[in-house]
C-alpha cells in the first residue's frame, strides 16, 4: 500500500529525548538503529533534541501526474522527508485522475523509482471525480490504493455516496471525503462572515461544510461503515462528528496546520497565500477544532499539501487557486503557535500527526522498539529559523508562513529504516 | 499575517477607505474645494503636477471614472497613459502582474487601476514602486467614488457630521457601499444600509453602520444614496431576488418614497425605472451631475495628495527606493 526506492535499511545511531506518547515513554535514550531495524534502545545522557516516531500526513497533493511542474514525486517526498514525515498519502485529483488500476499502477512505478519517503495513492471513488459512477474499487484496491477519496470535490449524490459505502465494503480500504455542499459555497473565496462583509468577497459560509458532514455521517451510520471527514474547518462539523463518536459511529477526522493557526483574519491581507478550501473560518471555530484537536474528536492532523505554480498565485485574491504547501512547515507551525503558548501539549501534537492518521488509514503502527522498522524523526525544539521561499524541497512555494519565523525544527527523518533527511 | 512580498515603508497609496485617517479625508476634501476655483477659471489647468506621469490601467468598462481621472491629471499637467484591458496585450493573455511591470518600466508616479477582481490593486501595489489609487476593484472598494460622494453631498447639504445617509439597494455586491459606509464613519455621518435580505452580506454591521430590510427605515435620512441594481445578479440559478419587478415593487426609489428635503444620490450608471424612477433621477433633489463634477475636484486632489503628502512623510525609504 506504501511504494517507495528499494534500497538497503542504514545502520544509524541517535539520541535524545525519546517521546512516543502511544507507547507511553518519554526518557532520553541513545537508538541504534541496524539495517533499517532498531537493535538497541539504552539510556543517554539528557538532550535538547527530541525523538519521535515520525509523521503521517495522509492529505498531499503530490500534482503527478499533469502537473508536475508544481509537484512531483520526487520533490513531495523531498519535502515530506524535509518535514519530517515517513509516509504519506496523494490525492487522486491529478490529470488524469487516479480512477483506473493503469493510471494508479503508473504512479505505484514512479513510486518506486522516484519517492524519498514511503507514498500511499488513494484512488477516485467516482469515475474522473465526476460524481455519477463508481470507480472500479475492488480492482483499484488490489491494484494498491490505499483509500478512496473524490477530493477536490465533494460527493454531491447522496445516492452515490451511500454506493460507495455499500461497495466499498469489499475493499478494507477506508472512505475519506470533502464535505462541501457547492450550492452554498458557490462563489465563496472566504469563510461568509464578517470579514467577508467588509472586503465584498463571496462568502463560503460554514453550513457550506457542515450540512454535509451533517449528511455523510448519517448515511455512514446508516450503512454501519468507518468514514473519514478530511480537512474540518467549521466548529459545527467538530460538533457533528463528536456526536456520531459518541453514537457509536467509527467516523474519524482531520484538521489541518493552517486551520488551527490562523483565522479569517488573515484574509484582510488579500495575500492569495491565505486562500483555501476550506476556507480559514472564525476565532470561534478554531477554538473548536483545538478543542477536537485535545479531545481526539479530530484525531489526525494533516496539511493538505496543496502546490501551485508561483504564476498562478500571484493573481489578485479573487483570481487565485484555492491551497497551500505544508509539509516542510507544519510540525514547526504547530510548535510555534500551539505548543510554545501552552494550548496543546507536544504529546498531543505528536501523536495527532503519527499515530492518529497510521491508524485511520490502517498503516503499520510507528513503535520505537527492539526489532521494529525505523520510523524516526529528530526534532531541535529550541531552533529559529525563517520560513522563505527559497528554503522548499517542493517544487512550490505557495506557503502561509513565508516571511515568518518559527522555533522547532526537523533535523533528521528515518523513514522505512532509511535516513532520508539530516539538516 | 503582512504580506512579506510588500516593502515596508511608507510609500503612500489609496487602495481602500480603510487607508485613510478622518484628517485624511478633511485634507483631501479641502485641497478638492481650493481646486474647484481652479476650474472657474479661463485657463483650467494648474501646473502642479507638471513632469509626473499617471497610468491609468482599467480592466473594467468604465466612462466616468476613467474620463474622470485622465481629465483630473491633465488639469494637473501631468503626463498620462491610460491602457484599457480590450485591445491590449491583456487581450493577448498577459498577466496583470507583468502588465504592470511592463507600465512601471516608464516609472510612473502613480498608477490608477480599476480591476473586476478583489486583490488587484494590491497585486500592483506589490509588483511596482509607483503609488497606486484604486478606481475599484471588484465587490471591494472604490474609495474615490466615496469621497466625492463626501464633497457632494457636503456642497449641498453644508456639513458631514450628524448626516443620516441611507444606502439603498445591492449591499452585497456594491464596491460603492462598502467604501461609502467606511468613509461615512470617517465624518461622523451615519448611514443604514437598506436592501433585501439575501443583498445584505451577513455581518455588515462591523463596517459602522446599520442594516435594515425596511425601506421605510430611509425615512428621516438626509440623503437617499441608491445603487445600481445589476442585471448579472439575476441570473438564472444565481437569483438573488425573485425578479426586477417585484424588486422595484419593494426598493425603488419614486418620487412618493422622497421626502422633502432629502437629496438623492447615485453612483450611476443608473437603471431608469429599476432602482430609480426618471421622475427622481431627473428631480432637483437628485444630485448625479454634482457627483460626477465633484469627481474632477475630488481626483485632482487625490492624485496630488498621494504624491506630495507621500515626499513629507516618507523622505527616507522612497529616496532608497
Amino acid at each position: 500500500m506504501l511504494f517507495c526506492r528499494n534500497g538497503r535499511g542504514d545502520s544509524l545511531t541517535l539520541e535524545g529525548r525519546v517521546v512516543a506518547p502511544a507507547q507511553g515513554i518519554d526518557e532520553c535514550l541513545r537508538v541504534t538503529v541496524s539495517d533499517g531495524v532498531i537493535s538497541a534502545l539504552e539510556p543517554a545522557p539528557a538532550s535538547a533534541l527530541v525523538l519521535a516516531p515520525a509523521f503521517v500526513d495522509p492529505h498531499v497533493h503530490l500534482r503527478t501526474p499533469g502537473r508536475e511542474d508544481e509537484e512531483t514525486i520526487a520533490s513531495g517526498t523531498r519535502a515530506a522527508a524535509a518535514g519530517g514525515y515517513c509516509a504519506i498519502l496523494a490525492m487522486p485529483n491529478t490529470e488524469p485522475v487516479v480512477d483506473s488500476a493503469a493510471v494508479l499502477g503508473s504512479l505505484v512505478e514512479r513510486a518506486r523509482e522516484e519517492a524519498v519517503v514511503p507514498t500511499g495513492f488513494m484512488a477516485a471513488i467516482s469515475k474522473g471525480q465526476g460524481g455519477e459512477e463508481l470507480s472500479e474499487m475492488v480492482e483499484l484496491a488490489n491494484a494498491g490504493a490505499a483509500a478512496f477519496t473524490d477530493d477536490g470535490r465533494p460527493v454531491v449524490s447522496a445516492g452515490l455516496l451511500r454506493r460507495a459505502l455499500q461497495y466499498g465494503s469489499l475493499t478494507s480500504r477506508p472512505l475519506a471525503l470533502h464535505c462541501e455542499d457547492p450550492s452554498l459555497s458557490r462563489g465563496g473565496h472566504a469563510h461568509e462572515g464578517a470579514v467577508t462583509a467588509e472586503l465584498g468577497l463571496g462568502g463560503y459560509p460554514s453550513l457550506g461544510e457542515s450540512v454535509m458532514v451533517e449528511r455523510d455521517l448519517a448515511l455512514a451510520a446508516a450503512e454501519e461503515r468507518p468514514l473519514h471527514v478530511m480537512h474540518v474547518s467549521a466548529r459545527e462539523s467538530v460538533h457533528a462528528l463528536r456526536r456520531a463518536r459518541a453514537a457509536g459511529a467509527s467516523a474519524t477526522g482531520e484538521v489541518t496546520p493552517h486551520h488551527l493557526v490562523l483565522t479569517d483574519e488573515a484574509v484582510r491581507s488579500l495575500d492569495p497565500n491565505v486562500k483555501m478550501n476550506p476556507p480559514l473560518r472564525a476565532e470561534d471555530d478554531r477554538r473548536a477544532l483545538i478543542d477536537a484537536v485535545r479531545d481526539g474528536t479530530l484525531s489526525v492532523i494533516a496539511t493538505d499539501h496543496a502546490p501551485h505554480a508561483r504564476h498562478e498565485k500571484d493573481v489578485p485574491f479573487e483570481e487565485a487557486p484555492f491551497g497551500v504547501i505544508g509539509l516542510e512547515t507544519a510540525f514547526a507551525a504547530l510548535h510555534t503557535h500551539l505548543v510554545l503558548p501552552g494550548v496543546v501539549t507536544l504529546e498531543t501534537i505528536l501523536e495527532r500527526m503519527s499515530a492518529g492518521p497510521a491508524r485511520v488509514f490502517g498503516l503499520p503502527e510507528l513503535r520505537i522498539e527492539v526489532g521494529a522498522r525505523a520510523n524516526l524523526v529528530q526534532l531541535d525544539l529550541d531552533a529559529d529559523w525563517e520560513v522563505t521561499e527559497a528554503g522548499f524541497e517542493s517544487l512550490s512555494a505557495n506557503s502561509w508562513l513565508l516571511g515568518e519565523t518559527l522555533r522547532g525544527r526537523v533535523t533528521r527523518t528515518v523513514a522505512d529504516g532509511r535516513e532520508v533527511f539530516s539538516a | 499575517m503582512s504580506d512579506p512580498r510588500v516593502p515596508a515603508g511608507p510609500r503612500r497609496h489609496l487602495l481602500t477607505v480603510s487607508d485613510l485617517t478622518s484628517d485624511d479625508v478633511a485634507r483631501i476634501l479641502e485641497t478638492a474645494d481650493g481646486l474647484a476655483s481652479s476650474l472657474d477659471r479661463e485657463v483650467k489647468k494648474l501646473p502642479t503636477l507638471r513632469g509626473r506621469t499617471v497610468v491609468n490601467l482599467f480592466y473594467e468598462s468604465s466612462t466616468r471614472t476613467l474620463a474622470s481621472f485622465e481629465l483630473a491629471a491633465k488639469r494637473l499637467s501631468a503626463d498620462t497613459m491610460s491602457l484599457r484591458s480590450s485591445g491590449s496585450s491583456v487581450d493577448k493573455g498577459e498577466s496583470l502582474k507583468d502588465t504592470a511591470a511592463t507600465m512601471a518600466a516608464y516609472d510612473p508616479d502613480v498608477i490608477v487601476i480599476r480591476h473586476p477582481a478583489i486583490g488587484a490593486p494590491q497585486v500592483v501595489a506589490r509588483s511596482t514602486q509607483a503609488h497606486v489609487v484604486n478606481a475599484g476593484d471588484g465587490k471591494h472598494q472604490h474609495p474615490t467614488q466615496a469621497l466625492l460622494d463626501l464633497y457632494a453631498m457636503e456642497e449641498a447639504l453644508g456639513r458631514l457630521e450628524g448626516l443620516h445617509v441611507a444606502i439603498v439597494g445591492d449591499v452585497l455586491h456594491s464596491r460603492v457601499a462598502r467604501s461609502l459606509v467606511q468613509a461615512l464613519a470617517l465624518v461622523g455621518a451615519r448611514s443604514t444600509v437598506i436592501g433585501p435580505p439575501t443583498l445584505l452580506p451577513r455581518g455588515i454591521e462591523a463596517l459602522g453602520c446599520a442594516a435594515s430590510t425596511d425601506l421605510a427605515d430611509a425615512r428621516d435620512a438626509d440623503v437617499l444614496y441608491v445603487l445600481r441594481m445589476q442585471r448579472e445578479r439575476m441570473q438564472a440559478g444565481e437569483a438573488f431576488v425573485p425578479s426586477l419587478r417585484e424588486y422595484s415593487a419593494l426598493y425603488g426609489i419614486t418620487p412618493e418614497r422622497v421626502r422633502p428635503g432629502q437629496v438623492v444620490m447615485h453612483p450611476g450608471p443608473m437603471n431608469r425605472g429599476i432602482e430609480i424612477d426618471p421622475r427622481v433621477a431627473d428631480s432637483d433633489a437628485a444630485l448625479v451631475a454634482d457627483q460626477v463634477r465633484a469627481g474632477l475636484v475630488v481626483r485632482m486632489a487625490v492624485l496630488y495628495d498621494v504624491l506630495t503628502v507621500a515626499a513629507v512623510r516618507a523622505p527616507v525609504t522612497e529616496a532608497v527606493a
